[in-house]
């Protein structure tokens, strides 16, 4: 069957097989950047925005996407420059493999498009769902609370 | 050796926390991992697992497979290769037996490989593996350390063309047994004496992205292997001798890696990939599913430690014990090595005792295959070692703390373990010269609030709060056998490109290692452009793994970043007129004290353009003479619910000394990871069998990782010291952070409630259990 997506601000059309994830779909187009952990929907790895929040696209049926919008990280970019969060990762070392980065960086967009000033708890309740083996999550929390700070007006603004 | 001056020298570009190299890569999600690259036509490869813990395989039907259209080979032990060698990654020649075949005709455990099907897709790969028929003639299985070792146990690798085997009749992969004074008369002249058994459970790295490879051949007909390892240069050799093909026509590619931990100190797919590729011609992907990670990919191996320490009443240890003994699973990866670890990394820690005895054994069982996990082994030793000096320290009456002060090693001392025991073989005789650990133990309890908590058992309705500590060691890379090399060559706009080896798995050693090339070559990071790793292009290194590529990597690329310097400064002295000893290297450029000055890009210009013209480029290698340890000592405050059994930890503080931190920011991550690993290890991760050996919980549902709400606030310290054997004073820290949490939670277990667990992890049932059996 074919489906009608728009990804990344990009309207695109695609064939896909019964059964397809969403996942699978996306590194089949090459969005690479959604990385694949577990397809069981317990590492977070595959999360990409579907109609702005955050979900595990393995757990999402290719087919289900039709007529609605995806972001993959590689949209978080604009016009070439890095969202405040990927600059806030990179600055508090909050990458280390780079293997969940990307899942995370989206779970940290969705929290910070519906929570602006969010408290260390919800920092950590956004990421929950995300598993680091790197990093013991230090660095993502003060990399989130950073690109807050920044967006907020603050340091470096 | 460094002066005193260059000790207390300020650095530019090293021991500041800069952004990684690779960083915006990751960040914006570009192709760079393994399985990113597409290529046309790749067969997709599914493996046939085991469904017995031990059986020989007695007929295997292939027939129905191979004719399912989309299938393009399969693969059976009666298709392969028969010589057998062994999946550790480690240096030539292994310390490891020579115990396994690409398909064997026995399988050892369940998840075992029987066959393997490439597919035109993944679906077909399935299905063919399905369809594949196994009659097979089960065996009796071994299941635990004590099974291995009962007298007429079954025989695991009862096979006549194993190699390395210590005893195979019995089960034994490696025995280690060494001696110093003499141990009996010291727990005789002993005045006080502790014995405590501690025992770790079956638990795996769980990278997050699994083991994955991509081969294929190049247009000129060689094999390639992009692959998801830390050992490219022992994945080139071991697949050439394991398939018997010219090394010459394999090139390993190490692209960016999801993790590694030591599991992917091991060659786990290639071999299969590459003789897919080599009979189909096709490119072929192998990607681990997250259960066949769990099953099938390697785990820590559990042990049982048993140490007995006798003491002088003042607390001088006089007599230590230990005895280790190892299940290394099905094959024998890493066994005789992780087994040494355990005493060779732990011991020297208290070079007071003068008596010592370390012995030990890795068995066979019918279980999921060890190898190498972050703190190898020093981890297992840790866990005995400090809950017995914890027991100690209460029967002399003496703070915990104080009892390690009046027995730990320090600068300028040795211990004789570091020449009874290396890795596997005799070890090497070293003094220690750099060695904070002392200021380690102060700030860490201040920061806990040592004086304040200890002791105090703080009720908290039925929660009580506890105070624990430990103090570590472990090593940096392993000495007269690593060796490292790096090449830099001058581009000329005065950048370099930096290639090496070493193996950056995530640890961020690509951005440390570029550091300390512009550090010695007077440029900012930017300017040096890193490359790792490829056989093809990057000098020999031995890859990530015993904690050595800050120190022995980063000693080879200091090498060769110096020679090229001083063909820089050469180049320079003549487009100067000048004499080279005068002349100094800053700032991207030459300067002669006359205030006359050339930039670099003007002197590689120099160099490729205009008179003797040469590149400026250099290559060195290093081979470390010793193993300088990092010292860390850690501190826990824990919180005990008297009435669930289950423990938080309230806060983990750990002040480590790793010499010069090359990027401090990169060296709290790898603190912080390691104590997240290490304290999920401790309370929540074991793999749980069925009576028949299969894996209960293979997914990150049910075998549970910490996530973002179940760390507890870590605090890293830093405390410089300064290595003078090491790149800018530095020494490795990748590894010893994980084996900190076992015993400093378990400690602070018993300052809390008073119960000594002695089997990990700590969960709510056996805390309540132990709290039960007390009263
Ligand atoms: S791959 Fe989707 S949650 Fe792990
Ligand atoms: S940085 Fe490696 S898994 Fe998070």
């Amino acid at each position: 069957m074919k489906i009608a997506v728009k990804i990344n601000d990009v309207q695109r059309e695609f064939s896909i097989t019964p059964g397809e994830t969403l996942l699978e779909l996306l590194r089949r187009e090459g969005y690479k950047g959604v990385k694949k952990g577990c397809e069981t929907g317990d590492c977070g790895a595959c999360a990409v925005l579907l109609d702005g929040r955050a979900v595990n696209s393995c757990l999402v049926l290719a087919a289900k996407v039709d007529g609605h919008t995806v972001v993959t990280v590689e949209g978080l970019e604009k016009n070439g420059e890095l969202a405040p969060l990927q600059e806030a990762f990179l600055d508090t070392g909050a990458v280390q493999c780079g293997y969940c980065t990307p899942g995370m960086l989206i779970a940290a967009t969705d929290l910070l498009a519906h929570n602006p000033d969010p408290s260390e708890e919800e920092i950590k309740e956004a990421i929950s769902g995300n598993l680091c083996r790197c990093t013991g999550y230090v660095k993502q929390v003060e990399a989130i609370k950073l690109a807050v700070q920044r967006m907020r007006g603050g340091e470096d603004a | 050796m460094p002066s005193r001056e260059e000790e207390r020298r300020e650095f530019n570009v090293v021991k500041h926390g800069a952004r990684k190299v690779d960083g915006v890569s990751l960040v914006t999600g570009r192709p760079k991992f393994t399985a990113d690259m597409d290529l046309p036509d790749t067969l997709y490869v599914r493996i046939l697992r085991s469904p017995h813990a031990h059986a020989r395989i007695v007929e295997i039907d292939t027939s129905e497979a191979e004719a399912m259209p989309g299938v393009a080979l399969v693969l059976t032990h009666k298709n392969t290769p028969t010589r057998r060698f062994t999946t550790a990654g480690q240096g030539y020649p292994e310390p490891s037996p020579y115990d396994t075949r690409m398909f064997d005709t026995k399988v050892r455990f369940v998840g075992d490989r029987v066959a393997a099907v490439a597919a035109e897709s993944r679906e077909i790969a399935e299905a063919a593996v399905k369809a594949i028929k196994v009659t097979y003639e089960e065996l009796p299985a071994v299941l635990s350390i004590d099974a291995a070792l009962a007298p007429d146990a079954p025989v695991i690798h009862d096979e006549d063309d194993s190699a390395g085997i210590y005893d195979a009749a019995r089960n034994i992969v490696a025995d280690v047994d060494i001696d110093v004074g003499d141990v009996e008369k010291g727990f005789a002249e002993s005045d006080v004496i502790v014995e405590t058994v501690c025992e770790l459970q079956y638990a795996q790295h769980t990278p997050i992205e699994p083991h994955v490879v991509l081969s294929y051949l190049d247009p000129d007909g060689r094999l390639v292997l992009r692959t998801a390892t830390q050992v490219p240069f022992h994945v080139r050799r071991i697949v050439a001798y394991a398939l018997d093909y010219p090394l010459h026509n394999i090139r390993v590619i190490k692209p960016r890696i999801g993790g590694g931990f030591g599991t992917k100190q091991e060659i786990l797919l290639e071999d299969i990939a590459a003789l897919t590729t080599l009979r189909t011609r096709r490119p072929a992907l192998i990607e681990l599913t997250r259960p066949e990670e769990f099953v099938a990919a390697r785990t820590r191996h559990p042990m049982r430690v048993r140490v007995k320490l006798g003491a002088k009443p003042d607390g001088t240890l006089h007599a230590m014990e230990m005895e280790a003994i190892s299940n290394t699973g099905a094959y024998g990866s890493h066994g005789l090595t992780v087994l040494s670890n355990t005493g060779s990394k732990t011991l020297p820690l208290y070079n007071k005792a003068e008596n010592v005895h370390f012995y030990g054994k890795a068995v066979y069982t019918n279980l999921p295959v060890a190898g190498a996990y972050r703190g190898y082994g020093a981890t297992q030793g840790y866990f005995a070692l400090e809950t017995a000096m914890d027991e100690l320290a209460e029967k002399l009456g003496l703070d915990p703390v104080e009892l390690r002060r009046r027995n730990h090693i320090r600068a300028g001392e040795t211990s004789p373990i570091f020449v009874k025991l290396g890795e596997g073989r005799e070890g090497v005789e070293q003094i220690i010269k750099s060695c904070e650990l002392e200021r380690c133990i102060e700030i860490g309890m201040a920061r806990i609030g040592w004086a304040e908590k200890r002791g105090k058992k703080i009720r908290e309705g039925s929660w009580v709060h506890g105070l624990g500590m430990a103090v570590h060691m472990q090593g940096s890379g392993i000495p007269q056998i690593d060796m490292a090399a790096a090449t830099i060559k001058m581009n000329e706009d005065g950048s370099f490109n930096l290639l090496v080896g070493a193996t950056d798995i995530g640890t961020g050693s690509d951005t440390i290692l570029g550091q300390i090339a512009a550090e010695v070559l007077g440029v900012p990071l930017e300017k040096i452009i890193v490359y790792s790793s490829d056989t093809d292009f990057t000098p020999f290194d031995v890859g990530a793994y015993a904690s050595s590529t800050t120190y022995v990597s980063g000693m080879a690329v200091k090498r060769a970043a110096e020679k090229v310097r001083s063909q820089i400064v050469d180049v320079a002295a003549h487009v100067l007129d000048a004499d080279p000893e005068t002349l100094s290297l800053g700032d991207e450029g030459v300067h002669a004290p006359n205030g006359k000055s050339v930039s670099l890009a003007e002197v590689c210009h120099y160099a490729m353009y205009k008179s003797d013209q040469f590149q400026i480029a250099a290559t060195a290698s290093f081979v470390p003479e010793e193993s300088p340890p990092p010292f860390v000592a850690s501190f826990a405050e824990v919180a005990v619910d008297t009435e669930t059994g289950f423990v938080k930890v309230v806060k983990f503080v750990t002040a480590v000394d790793c010499g010069t931190p090359i990027n401090p920011v990169l060296a709290e991550g790898q603190m912080e990871g390691a104590l997240a690993n290490g304290i999920g290890y401790a309370l929540t991760e074991e793999m749980l069998f069925s009576s028949r050996g299969r894996v209960r919980n293979p997914n990150l549902f049910d075998y549970k990782i910490l996530g973002a709400l179940d760390i507890p606030p870590i605090e890293v310290i830093l405390v410089d010291s300064y290595e003078p054997t090491g790149p800018m004073g530095a020494k490795s820290i990748g590894e010893i952070g994980i084996n900190a949490p076992i015993p400093t939670i378990a400690n602070a277990i018993y300052d809390a409630v008073g119960i000594r667990l002695r089997r990990t992890p700590f969960t709510p049932e056996r805390v309540l259990k132990a709290m039960r059996n007390k009263e």
